[in-house]
């Protein structure tokens, strides 16, 4: 039986034989697998983004909004009605068994000053609950209290973006800034958030206790009245629950009867998100299918090529047969010349498929992800093409009679 | 012992449907360190008949014993490993691996009995230099004159130290003088070595080199006895 660096030795005499017939099968598995790794890429980097951008919102996100003001016949569109309230905000994290933390904001835009700079932005009024709900943790300093909540204290939390102008980076805890001339005491700054799914800067923020945004800066008609309720669910699987929990709470608080319509919007962003996510895992199969057939062709391509192969080696095939080949010996030497062309094809698959991937984030700025999982994925998949396609001429080979073969022409 | 035993050996092909019967019933026995001619004309059944020793053919009926060891129900892979170990091919058109050296054609049978490259080489020179080529270790067959492929061909029916080599016309190819050289190494090799030598001719000077000439027609030997080289 031959030994297997010997086969190697053989196959890979044999494939140098005829370079420019070998490179062109090649080039068959070389298209397909940098196809896959190039669709797969797209695919997974775009998926990539939206799991961002849905980590950037807060996981498990319900928000709930004001209901529109009808004047005279014209309705004036979700959030002209000052509806909600703080004491809804209460009733929903304590009555909602599906409800993890709730979140009023009471928002606008303010100048805010330090020293001889100042930059408009935007502040929100809230609760500590905020940074539960937003997952948004603190880069220094320590949060507001439902104490300052209480006592409406002038303290507030900024973003990066914040520290950025106003500050140049410098660490501001401590300071003292003027949103719209009230002083206001920074005892922490936010971790960095980044855009959000609109291309929002979310870093562009203040937080302050929803009291004193009451009280001091956005001076209201109704006492209490906030503009956005967001309500974190306690997990994925509660989302629905919590959701409709919200809804049952607030119709009762309103007083809203049986046929008469929500004076409110409950609004499921999570669920949306997980949507688009969806579409982006079927987009990636799709491309992924797609960019198969192609490695399916190319394997076609290494058969047909081991087909010719076989037959124009059939005396060679009827001599080493008389020496004592074995039809072992005689398959195992044609598997590995598929299974080389398709593995080395594999390879430059995955470089230039890695590199086309590169290349399209780089240019057409789209993003790519190339995981680590997909390239073992695509060697392998190359490598079973090429004992699938090898396997049937190297079977015909190994069956040759071997009185037939040494008499061919 | 004899080396070669053969009992009632028959060989029938059904081409279409009357069946042809290439070998009818034959029997015979060759010892160790024969030379022996088998002539014939073409279609009488010395081809098939080489095909059956040569183990790369199945008789339909009868018995075949190499070396003690019935060899005729053996399957493809146990002829296999008989033609590496106990057998030596020369054919007409020498069936060299064509872009592949002397040295390495006359490796091939010990590629596929699995010894190591290392051995194989040293091996391979011994043998090429037993045909007297050892200065042609890597030229390749289209670099070589025909009796020089056919001494390669040679080299390699010797480097298992098989006990029998079979030639099928093996000066068919070659012109008088080189005839001449290649039946020499023959018959050294049968008188040195004690190899058995079983060649098809259809020419009797060739013929003359043998010390036992078989003729067969249609099927059968008809004649059976002394070659020239008795002396």
């Amino acid at each position: 039986m031959i030994n297997l660096p010997s086969a190697i030795k053989v196959s890979a005499r044999a494939l140098s034989v005829n370079k420019m017939r070998s490179a062109l099968t090649m080039l068959g598995i070389i298209i397909g697998v940098a196809a896959v790794i190039a669709m797969l890429s797209v695919g997974a980097g775009a998926r990539r983004q939206i799991s961002e951008q849905i980590a950037g919102m807060g996981s498990n996100l319900i928000i709930v909004l004001p209901g529109g003001a009808t004047s005279g016949g014209a309705r004036m569109g979700a959030g002209t009605l000052p509806t909600l309230s703080m004491s809804d905000a209460d009733a929903i994290l304590k009555e909602a068994g599906a409800v993890e933390e709730v979140a009023p904001i009471l928002s606008g835009i303010a100048q805010v000053v330090w020293g001889h700079r100042n930059w408009s932005t935007n502040v929100l009024g809230t609760t500590p609950g905020i940074l539960v709900v937003r997952d948004w943790p603190l880069e220094s300093g320590r949060p507001f209290t439902d104490q300052d909540v209480k006592t409406s204290t002038k303290v507030c939390l900024v973003g990066k973006t914040i520290v950025d102008n106003l500050f140049e980076g410098a660490d501001p805890v401590g300071q003292i800034i003027r949103i719209k001339n009230v002083p206001f005491t920074i005892i922490g700054t936010l971790a960095p958030k980044g855009q959000s799914a609109i291309g929002q800067d979310q870093d562009d923020t203040i937080l302050v206790p929803v009291t004193t945004a009451q009280k001091k800066l956005f001076g209201t008609t109704f006492p209490g009245m906030v503009r956005i309720i967001m309500v974190k669910a306690k997990s994925g699987d509660d989302l629905p629950a919590a959701e409709k929990q919200t809804n049952d709470i607030l119709r009762q608080r309103h007083h809203i009867g049986p046929k008469q319509d929500n004076d409110f919007t409950v609004r499921n962003l999570t669920q949306m998100m997980q949507t688009a996510e969806q579409a982006a895992n079927v987009m990636t199969l799709l491309l992924g299918a797609i960019a198969s057939v192609s490695l399916l062709v190319g394997g076609i391509g290494i058969m047909n090529i081991m087909l010719v192969s076989v037959t124009e080696r059939t005396r060679e095939i009827g001599i080493r047969m008389a020496v004592g080949a074995r039809s072992w010996d005689i398959r195992t030497q044609f598997l590995i010349e598929a299974l080389t062309l398709s593995l080395i094809g594999g390879i430059l698959g995955i470089l230039i498929g890695v590199g086309g991937s590169t290349a399209l984030s780089a240019i057409a700025g789209w993003p790519t992800l190339v995981s680590a999982l997909s390239l073992i994925l695509a060697f392998c998949f190359s490598g079973i093409v090429g004992i699938f396609f090898g396997f049937y001429p190297a079977y015909k080979a190994s069956l040759l009679d071997p009185i037939d073969a040494l008499r061919y022409e | 012992m004899p080396l070669i035993e053969i009992k009632e050996v028959s060989k029938v092909y059904s081409l279409g449907g009357a069946p042809l019967n290439a070998l009818d019933k034959i029997s015979l026995e060759i010892g160790r360190g024969e030379f022996v001619a088998i002539m014939g004309p073409s279609g009488s059944g010395k081809s098939t008949f080489m095909n059956m020793l040569g183990c790369l053919d199945r008789p339909t009926s009868g018995k075949y014993i190499l070396e003690g060891v019935d060899v005729s129900g053996l399957d493809r892979d146990e002829l296999a490993l008989i033609r590496n170990q106990k057998l030596g091919f020369v054919f007409q058109g020498f069936n060299l691996l064509s872009r592949t050296s002397a040295l390495e054609n006359v490796e091939l049978p010990l590629v596929y009995s699995g010894v190591p490259a290392g051995q194989r080489h040293e091996r391979a020179r011994q043998s090429l230099k037993t045909v007297g080529l050892e200065n042609r270790l890597h030229h390749h067959p289209n670099q070589l004159s025909g009796g020089q492929q056919q001494r390669v061909a040679i080299a390699r029916a010797l480097i298992n130290d098989a006990p029998i080599i079979l030639a099928d016309e093996p000066t068919g190819n070659l012109d008088s003088k080189t005839s001449r050289e290649i039946m020499d190494l023959f018959v050294r090799l049968n008188t040195q070595r004690e190899i058995t030598i079983i060649l098809v001719t259809h020419e009797s000077d060739i013929a003359a080199y043998s010390k036992r000439v078989i003729r067969f027609l249609d099927g059968q030997i008809v004649n059976d006895g002394p070659g020239g080289n008795n002396a």
